[in-house]
């Protein structure tokens, strides 16, 4: 009788495990690159060395962990703000009904971890925001399965800042899915070399909204009744309170009004958790659409690991409505995109230089041909060409020495009716 | 693991290091300093530093509402232009399309919204409500009523109403000016 080879060894690696992955590893084929070191270079690479960063545990997020740990990636990391809730269960894999109210990364984390012997995956349960940048510099590559627009431009903007000219390693490919029913797409972005999730901004389905008088006279959907309670009658009868759409009292508020609202019009299909997916904008989230683009990134995660095969140039579009529908573009990048896009001038200044001294230094500038600059730094305005309340505001500065204004290697951001984009100029006294 | 430096450096223009700022107040300052309004518009901020909150007082100079004096609260948030800003009227105002709340209903505030458009496009539409009122998306059922049936009525409504008179047992703000 063969003899089993127990997987508990300390490496959690048992003889056999990665046959199948290995196929793909061991020996290059027609299309992998000049780089691809077939065999135990690559091999090592993927299971000792690299380090991989997943941001979200949700729909996505357990696919693409459970994906990675199967394909040989053993040092995980997975970021989510959220806990479980009894809904995510459908989809959501890793959890299980004792689960809820727990965080979703740690629980995510334990679960491959367990499933998945050798594999160490670290959860943080917060948000992507509390980590700073010598935290995404230690990965070597990001994937991220998000439902927020704001959360992901935020990693994309994070890691188009952290490219520093003179350190190759902080380049980090960030892999980006995005469903949304029976839609979704998958892309590798590489921060500052291709389009980034900014330059694509104007892609995105935007929020159903519906006209607000529709909504106030000849309501037709429950929709129309929940944005009703929402967008009139909440700022009408609470004033400035605001809206807190993850409190359950304030959706049940919401419903109460909404479904007094949908009677008197006669109008069926108000429920609770219509009235929770309208005002939070939750799309229905479809298990095979997310295996679907999970898959994909994984599959380029692990492509870029290994080079074994050519990555994604750059964008994977998928659409399941009907039928089966995909097509792969390579989407441009946009010269004026605010966060991968514009321009850098290094800029020599002389400690006696006023704002007004730099503002005629720029007009004069032919290479750049300004018109009307408007500067400022950190956020903060330095001198604003209008509204005429904010001209007359920062107009005291431009006396001002520059060096009171933007501190030594500050970073001033101009922007102008003559430039598409955002011109950024670094300073440093002389 | 892909090396994309060389890939990089032949594009070495690209790449370089961004302020730390988010990147909608960059379009921000950008969409506020570019503003090109008519002398009957015009933008008060209550902290010049805060880009992001402000207001806008239409003053009509022709129309049915010329007189008045009327005032928005601006509120851009984080997801700006993806999402538009938020507008409200500050006063109760009779308006078809203005309730008494100050909700505003204006096609490119929420609908029609597309992040080419910019603060300017908003106001410019906000100010064309008080040239051409619109009977046909009413937010103030009554006011609408008026125009559609009477427009002398509703004419005469507009001038009581701007002196803070009272129609129908609402009293409106008054927002007269002169
Ligand atoms: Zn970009």
């Amino acid at each position: 009788m063969a003899e089993v080879v127990a997987p508990n060894q300390p490496s959690g690696d048992w003889q056999g495990k990665y046959y199948h992955v290995d196929q793909v590893l061991e020996t290059p084929g027609p299309r992998t690159s000049d780089a691809f070191a077939a065999g135990d270079q690559v091999k090592g690479f993927l299971r000792n060395q690299s380090k991989i960063l997943v941001i979200g545990a949700g729909g996505l997020g357990c696919e693409i962990l459970a994906n990675l740990a199967l394909m040989g990636f053993k040092d995980i990391h997975v970021i989510d703000m959220d806990t479980i809730d009894i809904s995510n269960l459908n989809r959501q894999f890793l959890f299980r009904p004792k689960d809820v109210g727990k965080p979703k990364a740690t629980v995510a984390a334990e679960f491959v971890m367990q499933r998945v012997p050798g594999v160490t995956v670290t959860p943080y349960y917060g948000k992507i925001q509390d980590k700073d940048d010598d935290y995404y510099m230690q990965f070597n590559i990001v994937v991220c399965g998000l439902d927020s627009v704001e959360a992901r431009r935020w990693i994309n903007a994070t890691l188009v800042n952290l490219v520093d000219e003179s350190n190759p390693d902080s380049l980090k490919p960030l892999i980006d899915g995005g469903t949304e029913g029976f839609k979704g797409q998958a892309r590798v972005i590489f921060p500052g070399v291709t389009s980034c999730y900014e330059c694509s901004l104007d892609m995105l389905n935007k929020p159903v909204a519906f006209p607000i008088c529709t909504i106030a006279n000849t309501p037709r959907l429950p929709e129309h009744c929940i944005e009703w309670a929402s967008v009139l009658e909440w700022p009408r009868v609470h004033g400035s309170k605001k809206l807190d759409t993850d409190d359950p009292e304030h959706i049940t508020w919401l419903y109460n009004i909404a479904s007094t609202r949908a009677q008197e019009f006669k109008i069926e299909g108000v429920t609770w958790a219509l009235t929770q997916g309208v005002v939070k904008n939750i799309i229905p989230a479809i298990a095979s659409t997310n295996a679907i683009i999970a898959a994909s990134c994984c599959n380029e995660a692990f492509k870029l690991a290994t080079q074994c095969a050519p990555y994604l140039n750059n964008y994977f579009m998928f659409i399941g409505t009907e039928g089966i529908y995909s097509y792969t573009f390579e989407h441009q990048r946009r010269p004026e995109c605010p966060v991968c896009g514009g321009e850098t001038i290094d800029v020599q200044i002389g400690k006696e230089w006023t704002l007004e001294k730099l503002m005629e230094w720029l007009l004069e500038k032919q290479d750049i041909q300004i018109k009307k600059p408007s500067l400022s730094t950190d956020g903060k305005p330095l001198y604003y060409q209008g509204p005429p309340q904010l001209e007359e505001a920062t107009r005291p500065n431009l006396e001002k020495l520059l060096s009171d204004l933007v501190p030594n290697e500050g970073e001033i951001s101009v922007t102008s009716t003559s430039l598409p984009f955002t011109l950024t100029l670094r300073v440093t006294y002389t | 693991m892909i090396q994309i430096w060389n890939m990089k450096k032949k594009d070495s223009a690209a790449a370089k290091k961004k302020p730390k700022i988010g990147a909608a107040q960059i379009r921000v300052q950008k969409d506020l300093t570019e503003l090109d309004l008519p002398s009957t518009m015009k933008t008060v901020f209550a902290d010049p530093a805060d880009l992001l909150n402000f207001s806008l007082v239409i003053t009509p100079d022709e129309g049915m509402y010329v007189g008045g004096a009327f005032n928005f609260s601006f509120t851009i948030g984080p997801n700006y232009p993806h999402e538009p800003p938020k507008v409200k009227c500050t006063q109760k105002i009779y308006h078809p399309n203005v309730d008494l709340e100050g909700n505003v209903c204006l096609n490119i505030l929420r609908e029609d919204w597309k992040p080419v458009l910019n603060l300017n496009s908003v106001m410019v539409g906000l100010q064309y409500l008080f040239l051409e009122p619109n009977a046909e998306d009413p937010l103030n059922k009554e006011a609408a009523e008026d125009l559609r049936k009477n427009r002398e009525y509703f004419i005469s409504n507009v001038k009581s109403s701007l002196r803070g008179g009272a129609i129908r047992g609402v009293t409106y703000d008054r927002v007269q000016v002169k």
